[in-house]
């Protein structure tokens, strides 16, 4: 059934639109205002246009954080996505060990940033972490704070354990909303399993995996306290990500104005990523 | 999949996500040079000092009353303004709806330290700078966009047909809402209740910004783990462990919501 014209729902959205616009707002004239001037104080300021936007472009270090940033999203995206919804799919829907499970599940999301790289930092170290004295016990060469390709691993697999458990738990909620009687129309139909999760949990997960998605996407792409606690960025800039440039700019140079340009290219990035994600997605909407 | 293989799947899955928590938790029961010097399994020498530290320190259980305070009162604010307004979108066509809806997540897109002076300059003039309300009101940038789009999510899924036959049965708005709608999406209500409690709970740098110390949340207090002889791993562990529990207890009290569907009968 179509959506109706009802223009009196402004009424229902406006407690929402002030609330956040209190917040929002002002923040984002305030960087606009930064980005394009060249500040020494309070009251030295000049104004120096597209300069800083033009700097921060060109800065060859942030394209390779950029670069690094995009792998790493994506990576994170197409392993926790497959993964949340098939541990969803596992999770049982009834019974004592619903509660136990949700409760371990949402353990790692409710650690504080800083501490989760606290935890992996440990847990990782090859001479008193679990996990270090284990994959070198079974004869890996695993040492994170030495070699590129295991500290960006373990960046990847902190992220994993850390928020895969968001996806599962949208995707549960969303499948338990789906009504019996889909199934049991599926079970006379003599539908095979993966017909049922095709044709009719896939599409009402839609909703839920869109956010999701974005969710992930934009999460990881401003990840920060974790990989920086956890490796500080290295070996080397392996895991330096686009945050992390952006705050050595802003605390190394103690000048608002190409800190807060870069904010503003970084929110773009951002924003045109997730605006494709969404019309993707809404577009499969009206296909399926 | 059969349900046997389903079952080790989710058991493997939940012991690598605990196999971290634990050493987090022993960590907490280690002292400092056990903890960076020998690989143990089991604490050699168990202490609980670090516990006995932080519950009987007044510099640092205030900082749990305190992050509890206002992500409560956050969790509140945001589901009151986010249930009508996530209705409104997953019903109704009004003007500039669409472009509205975006706008509202592009606000957890931007960095959060483009956030932060603005932040302490807006809190600072109205008054309530270092109040749980402030922190609460920060914290609904993003909470509020983030309830709204979870919650649009579920309401899409439910059938038009039910608001239109409850219109027709002499149900007004509020009634219906309250009595019909929100017990269909209560799994929906559930996991954005979690989420926005936990995005609050752990989100440090704006919650830093704007308070000092009658609002100081605990994942400030536990960066003063960092101290000049270096970071007492045992006691970040301890107040780490700590923080999960308010956590913890929220979804247990939400799960019933979250794991039970909708049964169209009951309409």
């Amino acid at each position: 059934m179509e959506k109706r014209e009802y223009q009196w729902a402004w009424l229902m959205v406006l407690p929402v639109v002030l609330v956040v616009a209190f917040s929002a707002i002002m923040p984002l004239m305030t960087v606009v205002n930064y980005s394009v001037q060249d500040i020494f104080g309070p009251d030295s300021r000049f104004f120096v246009g597209t300069e800083w936007f033009k700097e921060v472009l060109r800065d060859p270090q942030l394209h390779g954080a950029l670069i690094r940033q995009i792998i790493f999203s994506a990576a994170v995206l197409l392993i926790q996505i497959p993964l949340g919804i098939g541990l969803a799919l596992c999770l049982p829907k009834k019974g004592p060990w619903v509660s136990v499970s949700l409760v371990l599940l949402a353990l790692p999301l409710l650690v504080p940033w800083n501490v989760v790289g606290t935890i992996w930092q440990v847990f990782a170290r090859p001479d008193v972490g679990l996990a270090g004295v284990f994959l070198n016990s079974i004869g890996l060469d695993y040492n994170y704070t030495g070699d590129s390709v295991d500290a960006w691993v373990t960046v990847l697999v902190m992220d994993v354990w850390h928020w895969t458990s968001l996806v599962i738990l949208l995707c549960y909620a969303g499948l338990q909303a789906i009504p019996d009687a889909f199934y049991q129309a599926a079970r006379i139909d003599g539908a095979s399993r993966w017909a049922v999760f095709r044709y009719i949990e896939l599409p009402k997960l839609k909703g839920v995996l869109l956010i999701a998605i974005l969710l992930r996407f934009i999460f990881s792409f401003r990840i920060y306290a974790e990989p920086f606690v956890l490796t500080g960025g290295g070996p080397g800039n392996a895991t330096t990500f686009l945050s992390q440039r952006l705050t050595t700019m802003a605390v190394g140079q103690f000048d608002l104005g190409p800190a807060a340009a870069f904010s503003l290219v970084y929110f773009l990035i951002i924003l045109l990523f997730s605006y494709v994600f969404y019309l993707t997605i809404l577009n499969m909407d009206r296909e399926g | 999949m059969g349900s046997k293989r389903r079952y080790i799947f989710l058991g493997l899955w939940l012991v690598f996500l605990m196999l971290p928590i634990y050493w987090l938790i022993m960590m907490s029961l280690k002292t400092n040079q056990e903890i960076l010097s020998t690989f143990t399994l089991w604490p050699n020498d168990l202490t609980v000092a670090n516990y006995v530290k932080i519950f009987t320190d007044p510099t640092w259980y205030p900082g749990y009353i305190n992050s509890t305070l206002y992500v409560l009162m956050n969790v509140v604010i945001s589901l009151t303004v986010a249930l009508p307004a996530a209705y409104a979108f997953s019903r109704y066509n009004f003007l500039g709806d669409k472009h509205l809806f975006f706008w509202l997540l592009t606000n957890i897109m931007a960095p959060p330290a483009v956030f932060l002076l603005p932040f302490f300059e807006l809190y600072q003039s109205v008054g309530l700078y270092d109040t749980h309300i402030a922190v609460a009101l920060a914290h609904t940038l993003f909470t509020v966009p983030l309830a709204v789009w979870i919650l649009e999510g579920f309401m899409s899924g439910v059938p038009k047909e039910i608001d239109e036959t409850a219109y027709l049965d002499g149900y007004s708005w509020p009634r219906f809402f309250i009595t019909i709608f929100l017990p269909l999406i209560r799994s929906g209500v559930g996991v954005t209740a979690f989420f926005c409690f936990m995005f609050s709970w752990v989100e440090l740098l704006i919650a830093r910004t704007i308070t000092s110390t009658e609002a100081k949340p605990i994942a400030v207090t536990m960066t003063r783990t960092v101290g000049a002889s270096g970071l007492d791993w045992g006691l970040l562990a301890t107040a780490g462990v700590l923080t999960l529990v308010p956590g913890a207890l929220v979804i247990w009290f939400v799960r019933k919501h979250i794991a039970r569907g909708f049964a169209l009968g009951r309409v």
